[in-house]
């Protein structure tokens, strides 16, 4: 029993990586019906940078700080000079546009900094905490996590901006009749989407090392939970990531073992799709003929 | 030499269906059998492997173009079903001691079942959908196939050393002429399998559910019938392109079968254009010749190269490849 509980904590911590991102894939989904498959690799490229900063002598949360606003920049950039042109073209572009970007992103990433795996610091104590069942790591994680996913919740309940990113993604033609910038919203969306990857990067680093691959099953696993929750929805896709994160570490650790975990995540897709296509928490989806 | 006589038979049935024979296109049928034979004589064995890939990759994308050009289905994980036929391939030539030419309709088999059981959750749902479990399945592939449990039959991580076939009938070839010869000669009847499939009344079908799908289904297509069909077809031609390119490279492992390959694959299929069959062959050369060029070009990210050519071919030419080709056939047509 024990164990089983330090495989759910673990679970949790794993999961709100996932969530993470789930909820950056979505924000860009709800927006533009795409799915950025190179989420992941710009969430690496990110930590690179972190690491950079931090080698070059910046304390921990400065650097951490610098990234986040860098990697805004750079989402707000891809937005500008790869996506708008792409706005009315066939998925078949869209989806080729993401694979390309993928691979110089991640071709980047290996040119820059190397190939070799990297260790990655981390900001919280490493000893075990609550008898040994979470790391410090863990634990400052999920922190790190919970404060970032309750503030993009704020900003988009609570702040104008906010409302009309949401109007944005909702309805483009009314929002732009009644002067929301739909173009700069779905921008500062990617921005955001960057920017919340680049956390989740940053924090899962010190867990699995750092490596131009380093997030692809990470990805993986987000696909999974924000299919799970309903992809066009961001609670529905947060907790999902948990969902996917606890139920990798338990049938990672009684089911199937490590060697199939990827698989698992293939199991979750198919099986959402099989059962409830829109996921636990999504729209059906309807299309007016 | 029948191989080389067939290649001309997409272009026969083509004119034959549609309109008079114009001369620019004879001169192209036999500008193209004829540069099919140039490789079997003229080449050093290195040249001749690179174009005996060529015709792989050119029906692995084939295979891609009826599921995505045609059908409008996005695959990330083509490579997973290249992996499927050419692991099928290799388990029962050395486990079994089946001949290799036999394997192929196996692997045909094989595949076309895995990509029925795969497309029919996914392609209930839009295009999206399908790209995310293909995205999955090909990151997943490679896993399976190092899987401990399947050991002794896959080889693990080492993968499983063939041996290439010797010339039949004491025929005066190399072997890697022979390969050739051979994967040339499974390719081109498919084209032809694929070039009649896509012209038919099924590939009529396959268009409208790509271009208007509620128009298609009040019509009386069944779309989700139709549409994993296609995606068996698609994963069968792919399938045994893997057959043939494990034969030919006589190695696998499940390393060669990673991510990399499914995208090697839509790379071809952007480059020649989705919905053109002549489009293949392009996106074949083109995968097959750039990465190494890329390379030469910049040691250090030979990938931001070949996903700036994707990009720029993305915003440039749309049609790709094929479109220019179509032109210009349409061009020669009409004289």
């Amino acid at each position: 029993m024990e164990g089983v509980l330090h495989q759910f904590l673990s679970g949790i911590a794993s999961g709100a990586i996932y969530a993470s991102v789930a909820l950056a894939l979505v924000m860009i989904y709800q927006a533009t019906h795409h799915v950025n498959f190179a989420q992941g690799e710009m969430a690496t490229f990110s930590t690179y940078i972190c690491l950079t900063l931090i080698n070059a002598g910046f304390p921990y949360w400065i650097a951490f700080c610098i990234t986040i606003v860098a990697s805004f920049v750079i989402g707000v950039l891809i937005e500008r000079i790869l996506m708008r042109p792409m706005q009315n073209a066939p998925v078949l572009s869209s989806v080729g546009v993401f694979i390309g970007l993928l691979l110089i992103v991640n071709s980047l990433s290996g040119w820059f900094f190397g190939y070799t795996i990297k260790s990655f610091p981390s900001p919280f104590p490493n000893h075990e905490m609550f008898d040994g069942y979470v790391s410090g790591h863990e634990l400052g994680l999920t922190i790190v996590t919970l404060i970032v996913l309750i503030a993009v919740y704020l900003f988009f309940r609570h702040t104008k901006l906010g409302l009309g990113m949401r109007a944005a993604a909702f309805n483009p033609a009314s929002s732009r009749l009644v002067g929301v910038r739909v173009g700069w919203m779905l921008a500062l969306g990617w921005g955001l989407a960057a920017a919340i990857g680049a956390v989740a990067g940053i924090m899962v680093a010190p867990m699995v090392f750092l490596d131009p691959n380093m997030m692809a099953g990470i990805l993986l696993y987000a696909f999974a939970g924000a299919l799970l929750g309903g992809i066009d929805n961001p609670l529905g896709a947060v907790i999902g990531g948990f969902v996917v994160g606890v139920l990798e570490n338990i049938g990672g650790a009684y089911l199937v073992g490590t060697e199939l975990k990827l698989t698992l995540a293939l199991v979750i897709i198919v099986g959402v799709l099989v059962v409830k296509p829109s996921g636990l928490m999504g729209r059906a989806v309807l299309s007016r003929v | 030499m029948s191989e080389q006589q067939t290649l001309g038979a997409p272009s026969l049935t083509a004119v034959e269906t549609s309109r008079p024979a114009g001369w620019g296109r004879w001169l192209v049928a036999a500008c193209l059998l004829l540069l099919a034979v140039v490789p079997t004589v003229s080449f050093d064995s290195y040249h001749l492997f690179q174009f005996t890939m060529v015709v792989v990759y050119a029906l692995a994308v084939l295979g891609l173009a009826i599921l995505t050009g045609f059908n409008g289905q996005i695959s990330l994980g083509h490579g997973a079903f290249y992996a499927i036929g050419a692991y099928t391939t290799a388990i029962l030539m050395y486990n079994y001691d089946v001949p290799y030419w036999v394997t192929l309709p196996i692997a045909a088999v094989v595949c076309a079942l895995v990509g029925f059981l795969i497309g029919l959750p996914a392609l209930r749902l839009g295009g999206m959908y399908l790209a995310l479990t293909t995205f999955a399945l090909a990151v997943a592939v490679p896993q399976i196939l190092k899987l401990n449990a399947l050991q002794d039959l896959t080889g693990g991580v080492q993968g499983l050393t063939l041996d290439k076939p010797d010339p039949p009938f004491g025929l005066a070839l190399t072997t890697d002429q022979w390969l050739y010869l051979f994967c040339l000669g499974v390719t081109v009847a498919l084209y032809v399998v694929g070039w009649n499939l896509v012209r038919g009344r099924v590939g009529r079908a396959m268009m409208a559910i790509r271009d208007q799908a509620v128009a298609a289904e009040a019509m009386g297509i069944n779309l989700s019938m139709l549409k994993t069909r296609t995606f068996a077809v698609s994963a069968m031609f792919t399938g045994i392109a893997g057959s043939l390119g494990a034969i030919v490279v006589a190695y696998v492992a499940p390393d060669s079968f990673n991510f990399l390959l499914s995208i090697t694959l839509f790379v071809g299929l952007v480059a020649g254009g989705a919905a053109s069959i002549p489009g293949t062959i392009v996106g074949a050369v083109f995968v097959e010749f750039v990465p190494n060029w890329a390379g030469d070009l910049s040691k250090a990210a030979p990938g931001a190269i070949y996903g700036a050519l994707l990009i720029a071919m993305l915003f440039l030419m749309p049609a790709g490849a094929g479109g220019l080709l179509n032109t210009v056939w349409r061009r020669l047509g009409r004289r």
